[in-house]
């Protein structure tokens, strides 16, 4: 096959026909393909096997999630942000809860803040711990490292269970508190999963980060320059591995995240190595934070008693609360015109705007390579497609 | 050197394999229809209604209020509220549900029905090996099938059912309390003084009951406000 100049490339029209254009090969990739992360769907126009274009195509999903926040209520919508981002309900429900409170300047007592802390860690540990198992299976590692972070995984999730009552749909937080109160059993149980976790992070470190393939498949794979990853919005895990220092729980200090000590990991050349790297050490700091939350945490009331279950009606406003989820910023939008439904109700999903630079990252390299890079941006369709 | 990486990766599998035989950590698999683990207490599935004594329809304590249907986020209950009342378990005749249907295959077990009910009427099941093999009425729930008994709350629930079998003996204490005050008042003093005697008040111990019992709607009135 001749090469096209990529001359000639750049005169072609950008949108793309479904039939064969000169040398370029137009390549569905999804949505039913077993390694793009559910049903997403990318149009890659191939030059050999190198990618010339890729057109995202997403939206298989949708669910009118922002609408039904609107036409139902305040609390009706807190089960429904379980199901943005399926494997992080527990930060999804702690945005939302920190923008009502924010809209109707709801204090929260202080176990229920730490309880919070506690669970956003868990959700992190378990987020980025499957994370890495589907991006190695991505890479074609099919099964054992992915069997090994879900035999871990599942421990938090069992954890999630016997305090929320669901593994994925927790629907645990409320405005002004917690549902429930962990007992002293949870709490030690959970202290224990903790306490192992750095023996599995070490193994499956040993496992992964220095594997010959992995290095040759993911170094130089999909760079991602600070400067587009600011331009683009990114946030997150991916920022962080471009080298840009900006965690939402530095900067914005909501919950008690001030009182933690923790370090946040950088990256030095953004590329896919650099984001799976930056998961493992990130797992490592959140597992620092959550032995100091266990050494913290006091008894005390997880509800604010003000807070009326029935019949909320915030006052007249509009509030912004965004917090650092697994992903990256996750914050919900929220207008308020008194009545008992939000007037606006948005949500700015991490997945979907660190998505959106999937065509820089990818161009120029293989197939292959595309599925790696989508694998390291860790989308989750519920989020994206909303 | 080349493959050192590799071999160490596959060391990490050689022990996992062999531990799975040796180590109880690394055996995690349970062989499921024959094995099963233990639910956690607070498990929840989809919601069921409560009866006390032995009678479904007598015991009943929903009231057909219809706030679960009203803060239902899906809306999958459908109620209809009996023309005629029924005696509730402090004696109060009260509204029952002439139809309680919940369609489960809409239902998100979100908890939200059992949060609000001021009753303790609905609660959740752990029930869930549901599959049905008809295709069309299989998964709504009538009431005959939502009913279930307070002994088989307490099985599935223990700790909260004897704080809710507490929180209602209370109340129903407390109400008792308030009419004989009530009535000896009346007795005692002029009807006007009887009048501001018998606000209700917030009997109910648990903090949740509290902010429920609060919070009623107009036309509800909390197991004790009478």
């Amino acid at each position: 096959m001749s090469a096209t100049s990529s001359q000639e490339l750049e005169q072609a029209p950008p949108r793309m026909s479904s039939r064969l254009e000169g040398e370029l090969m137009e390549v569905s990739l999804g949505p039913q393909h077993p390694s793009t992360h559910g049903v997403f769907r990318m149009n890659v126009a191939l030059e050999g096997e190198i990618v010339r274009k890729l057109k995202p195509v997403f939206g298989y999903l949708h669910r009118n999630h922002e609408q039904i926040g609107e036409s139902a209520g305040y609390l009706q919508a807190m089960p429904y942000t379980d199901r943005l981002d399926y494997f992080c309900s527990m930060t999804n429900n702690w945005a939302y809860a920190l923008s009502v409170e924010k809209l109707a300047g709801i204090e929260v007592p202080e176990r229920a803040e730490y309880l919070r802390i506690i669970l956003a860690e868990l959700t992190r540990l378990q987020n980025h711990t499957s994370l890495l198992g589907f991006l190695l299976s991505d890479m074609g590692a099919w099964g054992t490292p992915l069997m090994y972070a879900f035999r871990e995984r599942e421990k938090i999730l069992d954890l999630f269970e016997s305090l929320s009552g669901a593994r994925m749909m927790c629907d645990y937080m409320r405005f002004g508190g917690c549902r429930v109160d962990a007992n002293d059993d949870w709490i030690a149980g959970a202290k224990k999963i903790v306490d192992l976790f750095p023996k599995f992070l070490d193994e499956f470190e040993d496992l992964i980060l220095q594997n010959e393939i992995v290095i040759a498949r993911t170094q130089h794979v999909g760079k991602l320059s600070p400067e587009l990853a600011i331009s683009a919005g990114i946030t997150g895990p991916m920022l962080r591995a471009s080298g840009v220092n900006y965690d939402i729980r530095k900067i914005d200090k909501y919950g008690f995240y001030p009182r933690f000590k923790f370090r946040v990991p950088l990256g030095d050349h953004g590329d896919t190595y650099d984001r799976l790297m930056m998961r493992a050490l990130e797992m490592r700091e959140s597992l620092s934070i959550l032995q100091q939350a266990f050494a913290q945490i006091q008894p005390g009331p997880v509800m604010n008693p003000k807070v009326k279950i029935r019949a909320f009606k915030p006052p007249v406003g509009e509030a912004y609360g965004r917090i650092e989820a697994p992903k990256g910023e996750l914050g919900f939008y929220l207008i308020s015109d008194g009545s008992a439904n939000p007037y606006r109700y948005r949500v700015r999903p991490p997945s979907f705007i660190n998505l959106t630079i999937l065509e820089d990252m990818c161009l120029g390299h293989t197939v292959a390579d595309v599925m790696v890079i989508l694998g390291s941006i860790d989308i989750v369709m519920g989020e994206v497609d909303r | 050197m080349i493959g050192a990486g590799i071999a160490k990766g596959m060391a990490v599998t050689l022990r996992n394999f062999v531990g799975s035989y040796l180590e109880e950590d690394r055996l995690t698999t349970v062989q499921y229809p024959e094995e099963r683990n233990p639910l956690p207490e607070n498990y929840r599935n989809f919601p069921i209604l409560i009866f006390d004594g032995n009678d479904p329809h007598a015991g009943l304590r929903c009231v057909a209020c219809k706030i679960c249907e009203k803060e239902c986020p899906p809306q999958c209950i459908y109620i209809t509220k009996s023309e005629d009342k029924k005696p509730d378990y402090m004696g109060k005749p009260q509204f029952y549900p002439a139809v309680f249907d919940i369609d489960i295959s809409v239902c998100m077990s979100c908890q939200i029905c059992v949060e609000v009910c001021p009753f303790e009427a609905i609660k959740m099941d752990k029930e869930f090996e549901l599959s049905k093999r008809e295709r069309f009425n299989a998964l709504l729930e009538r009431k005959e099938q939502l009913a279930k008994s307070n002994e088989y709350y307490h099985h599935i629930h223990p700790v909260e059912a004897a704080q809710v079998d507490k929180n209602l003996a209370e109340a129903a204490a407390a109400a008792e309390a308030k009419k004989k005050a009530a009535a000896a008042a009346t007795t005692a003093k002029a009807s006007s003084v009887g009048d501001a005697v018998s606000v209700p008040g917030k009997p109910a111990a648990s903090p949740t009951a509290q902010s429920l019992g609060s919070t009623s709607s107009p036309g509800v009135s909390p197991p004790a406000a009478n």
